[in-house]
């Protein structure tokens, strides 16, 4: 076979196992979003909503986690964006030079990627432990360390885009450096640390791991936070390992919930982020 | 700061302006004190928080010592490749556990980073323009699905299927060469070792596969369009042009996603089989890792010592991601400079 | 602009007097138009690019001048919403035909670009990667065909004891002239350039503007230029282009000193554009 020949062949075969791949990855998302609403519509029912988690074989919903998971995560993205976007404005504003900034930066990256079962087990270790048992609060610091280091990144990467003339600008008109960075760069920014915000939320909606050790889960009401609290994800991985089809049917239906949820704030700050984008 | 000094900043370039702004924080003749009062607040309560992610990191490690210290001062360094754990003997060790994580991230590697290369080789250089977007699109909203979605899924509607048709495919074929048959042999069970690196697989093609897109698309047209007037076909431009200058990209993706599948926990939970005994080398048998043995043992840890051993178990997974990140980060910054160095 | 008149007609008596009738054809353009989406971008253009000499592209930007000059290697079939109708003639064969096989067309008709590009491997590797896709040359041959772009190229003294290093570590001119070598290692006909001293600073210029002179020997140029003392100086016959016409196209020196059309005498003394 002559050089050209070969090429063109090895040309074609790489696009086509190319556009094979595609198809892969394609396929797994239908799929799995084909079984989540296949299994997840059926477990729908008013019941879901008005009713608390069953015992084995009995009749119930989800009210109880779907309460609980929305106490946690409401409260870990209050504590945590206020806090990640003012370390996130010292990495942008102040941190581009100097070691602080620097380490402060690899540090985040760290904790972008740790695990997050070791965030729960860090937790466990500094507050259950103490507090001699599990409890929501747990829970919500749990979460809220894994807002943070998104919100941090998110923000920095944002307020970096905003163009050095619009602070000149600003420092022009004789504004004092906190001023400008919270009357004109922040709000230059704010989409995108929205977008941040929103796409934090969507990740620890779904969390499990760091739960596990800290909000444990609880089969009944309760909104105190110095309880164990139930959550969907804790209840929907103990009811879809457990063998009880009714379990199993309630799990589907919080999948279900968790992913439309998941998915709608995704689109949410896709959608917000382009019109900004656009004004 | 008076206006001469700031005005030849304003030209253009942001270096230049960066330090403008640098020089007026401490600027010595701004209008008072009270001026000066609410910068320096704003800049040391914005440097407080920033403090505190360094704080959080030295309190997750020195948290975990301290919690794992019995198991620690009782096992020392063997814990590492004692393959026996057994809590009612109080005897414990970590290499089944660490095989499978190791294991399982591998696998999930070898499958993902292909595909995601395909994926992104599609989105950028193949797919009709009408298709790129949704296309993009949905391979980003595949990473958005939280894995206790994959773990359930894995489960419930994958395995079983894994186990009757593909288990008995790999058996037959890949099965009957030699050495590396011995990998897949055994039972088809579903669950297991392989299973779990497919499930992750699954979980990670779109994160690196977003982020190899990415910076596929930040290659300059003129690079590209330089490599087709020589005559090249697509696939030489992208191996032998593209790749080349998106290499620190390219690995960063791969690294995330290995950080991902390292440190995942529900998909793996679900799938793997949850077993402190392997004897075997068949990636059939079911197994567990770190993530999967703290989630199922460590609420019912009973003694001190079992919640240790589990606590040092998470030390361990905390600082195999903390070398795979700092690893990849040098890695990356080697490579930056070996460019920018030479430009 | 007198000077740069001047500079013509001296290089009119260097390469003799140029009569198109003797000239031999490259290139032909007939009847030809492109297209951006529904933009009719170039209308209705007949040219002939004459062997072994330069034909330069001059006229306001955005007059359609690089878009003509990338049809010549059918570059612009990357952008699926770009189209060429009609006739583009090279040895008697119509190069928008489908059956031309874009890798020949490419390895006969070459291109450089606005910047420099080098591929993001040693300055060895760049010049061997185009020569390796047409041909398979064992080591020692390699070797000889990358010093003998390279000398073409007037790099290979700069060069000769660095060939392992990155091409980015060259600088901006020299980045250019190895991809001006890495165009002639494939041993084209043609090699288009695209305002190939947009980027470089007066004396890469310079000397690029001497390696034009000394490759026409060996290949036909077509240039696109924005400087039209540079289309003065390096250029054999000179093309006005303005929005998508081609509006007076001949022997350079006919163009800058006695142009028959208004508009390209008002282009050319600098009265407009």
């Amino acid at each position: 076979m002559n050089l050209r020949a070969r090429r063109k062949l090895i040309n074609s075969t790489a696009l086509m196992l190319s556009m094979t791949a595609m198809a892969f990855g394609l396929f797994w998302l239908l799929w799995i979003l084909f079984e989540v609403l296949r299994l997840g519509v059926g477990g729908l029912s008013p019941d879901l909503f008005t009713k608390m988690t069953p015992p084995p074989g009995g009749d119930g919903g989800l009210l109880n986690a779907i309460a609980g998971s929305l106490v946690m995560v409401g409260l870990a993205t209050f504590v945590g964006t206020p806090i990640g976007i003012l370390a996130g404005i010292y990495l942008a504003e102040y941190g581009q030079r100097g070691w602080l900034g620097a380490v402060t930066r690899f540090i985040n990256d760290i904790l972008l990627s740790a695990p997050s079962i070791v965030i729960g087990l860090f937790v466990y270790a500094i507050l259950v432990i103490q507090m001699k048992g599990f409890s929501g609060i747990a829970g919500v610091v749990a979460l809220a360390l894994l807002v943070i280091p998104v919100v941090v990144r998110t923000t920095e990467n944002m307020l970096l885009l905003v163009p050095n003339s619009l602070r000149e600008a600003a420092f022009a008109l004789g504004a004092q450096k906190w001023k400008v960075i919270c009357l004109v760069t922040a709000r230059a920014a704010r989409a995108g640390i929205v977008t941040g915000v929103l796409l934090a939320v969507a990740r620890i909606a779904g969390e499990t791991a760091p739960l596990l050790f800290t909000a444990l889960s609880n089969q009944f009401w309760t909104i105190n936070l110095l309880e164990p609290m139930a959550n969907l994800p804790v209840t929907i991985f103990k009811f879809a390992m457990s063998p009880f089809v009714d379990w199993q049917r309630l799990a589907w239906a919080g999948v279900f919930l968790i992913t439309m949820g998941v998915l709608a704030l995704n689109i949410i700050a896709r959608v917000l982020f382009k019109e900004e984008i656009k004004r | 700061m008076d206006a001469t000094a700031v005005s030849p900043a304003f030209s253009v370039t942001s270096d230049s302006a960066d330090k403008t702004r640098k020089q007026q924080t401490p600027g010595p003749n701004a209008a008072g004190k009270s001026n000066r009062f609410g910068d320096t607040l704003f800049f040391n309560l914005t440097r407080a928080f920033a403090v505190l992610t360094l704080v959080t990191l030295a309190g997750i490690i020195i948290s975990l010592f301290v919690s794992a210290w019995p198991s620690i001062e009782k096992f020392g360094l063997s814990y590492l490749w004692t393959a026996e754990w057994n809590p009612p003997m109080d005897r414990f060790g970590a290499l089944i556990p660490i095989y499978g994580t190791i294991v399982t991230s591998l696998i999930a590697l070898i499958i993902a980073v292909p595909v995601s290369f395909g994926i992104a080789l599609f989105l950028t250089e193949l797919s009709p323009l009408w298709l790129r977007r949704p296309l993009g699109t949905a391979i980003e909203l595949l990473a958005a699905i939280p894995s206790i979605v994959y773990g359930m899924w894995g489960l419930l509607v994958f395995a079983p299927l894994f186990g009757e048709y593909v288990q008995p495919f790999l058996a037959a074929t890949l099965g009957k060469i030699p050495v590396i048959g011995n990998l897949f042999s055994g039972p088809s069970l579903g669950i297991g070792i392989l299973c779990a690196g497919v499930i992750l697989a699954i979980m990670i093609i779109p994160f690196i596969a977003a982020v190899m897109r990415d910076v596929f698309e930040v290659t300059p047209s003129l690079l590209k369009e330089s490599a087709f007037g020589l005559g090249a076909t697509t696939w030489e431009v992208v191996w032998g042009v593209v790749l080349p200058y998106t290499k620190v990209g390219v690995v960063g993706g791969i690294m995330l996603g290995l950080g991902r599948a390292l440190g995942e926990t529900m998909a793996v939970t679900f799938v793997i089989g949850n077993t402190n005994f392997l004897n075997n080398a068949s990636l059939f048998s079911p197994g567990n890792s770190i993530t999967s043995a703290l989630a199922n043992e460590f609420q019912e840890a009973s003694t001190g010592l079992h919640s240790a051993a589990l606590i040092e178990l998470g030390l361990i997974l905390f600082l195999i991601t903390f070398i795979v990140l700092s690893a990849s980060k040098l890695l990356l910054v080697k490579l930056s400079r070996h460019e920018g160095a030479k430009t | 602009m007198s000077f740069a008149v001047a500079r013509g007609r001296e290089q009119s008596t260097i390469s003799g007097n140029l009569d198109p009738a003797l000239e031999h054809c490259q290139i032909s353009a007939r009847n030809f138009n492109f297209y951006y989406g529904k933009f009719h971008a170039l209308k209705d253009i007949n040219l002939d690019i004459y062997k072994n000499r330069v034909t330069a592209f001059i006229g306001p930007s955005g007059c359609g001048k690089s878009t003509l000059l990338r049809t010549f290697n059918r570059m612009y079939q990357l952008y699926p919403e770009q189209r060429a109708e009609g006739q583009l003639l090279m040895d008697g064969r119509n190069v928008l035909d489908r059956d031309i096989d874009l890798i020949d067309l490419r390895a006969r008709v070459g291109m450089v670009f606005q910047k420099p590009t080098p591929f993001p491997m040693s300055i060895f590797e760049n010049i061997a990667f185009g020569v390796s896709m047409h041909e398979k040359l064992p080591r020692g041959l390699m070797q000889e065909r990358v010093e003998w772009a390279l000398r073409k190229g007037a790099l290979w003294d700069e060069v000769k004891d660095k060939l392992n290093q990155s091409g980015m570590s060259l600088s901006g001119g020299q980045q250019q002239r190895l991809c001006i070598a890495r165009c002639i290692a494939v041993k084209p006909d043609v090699i288009l350039l695209d305002e190939p001293t947009s980027a470089l600073d007066p004396i890469s210029t310079a000397r690029i503007e001497e390696l034009i002179t000394e490759l026409k020997k060996d290949f036909t140029i077509a240039i696109v230029t924005h400087n039209m003392q540079q289309a003065a100086r390096v250029s054999d016959y000179t093309a006005y282009m303005y929005l998508g016409e081609l509006i007076e196209v001949g022997p350079t020196d006919g163009i800058f000193i006695k142009p028959k059309n208004k508009a390209t005498e008002d282009y050319i003394t600098g009265r407009f554009g």
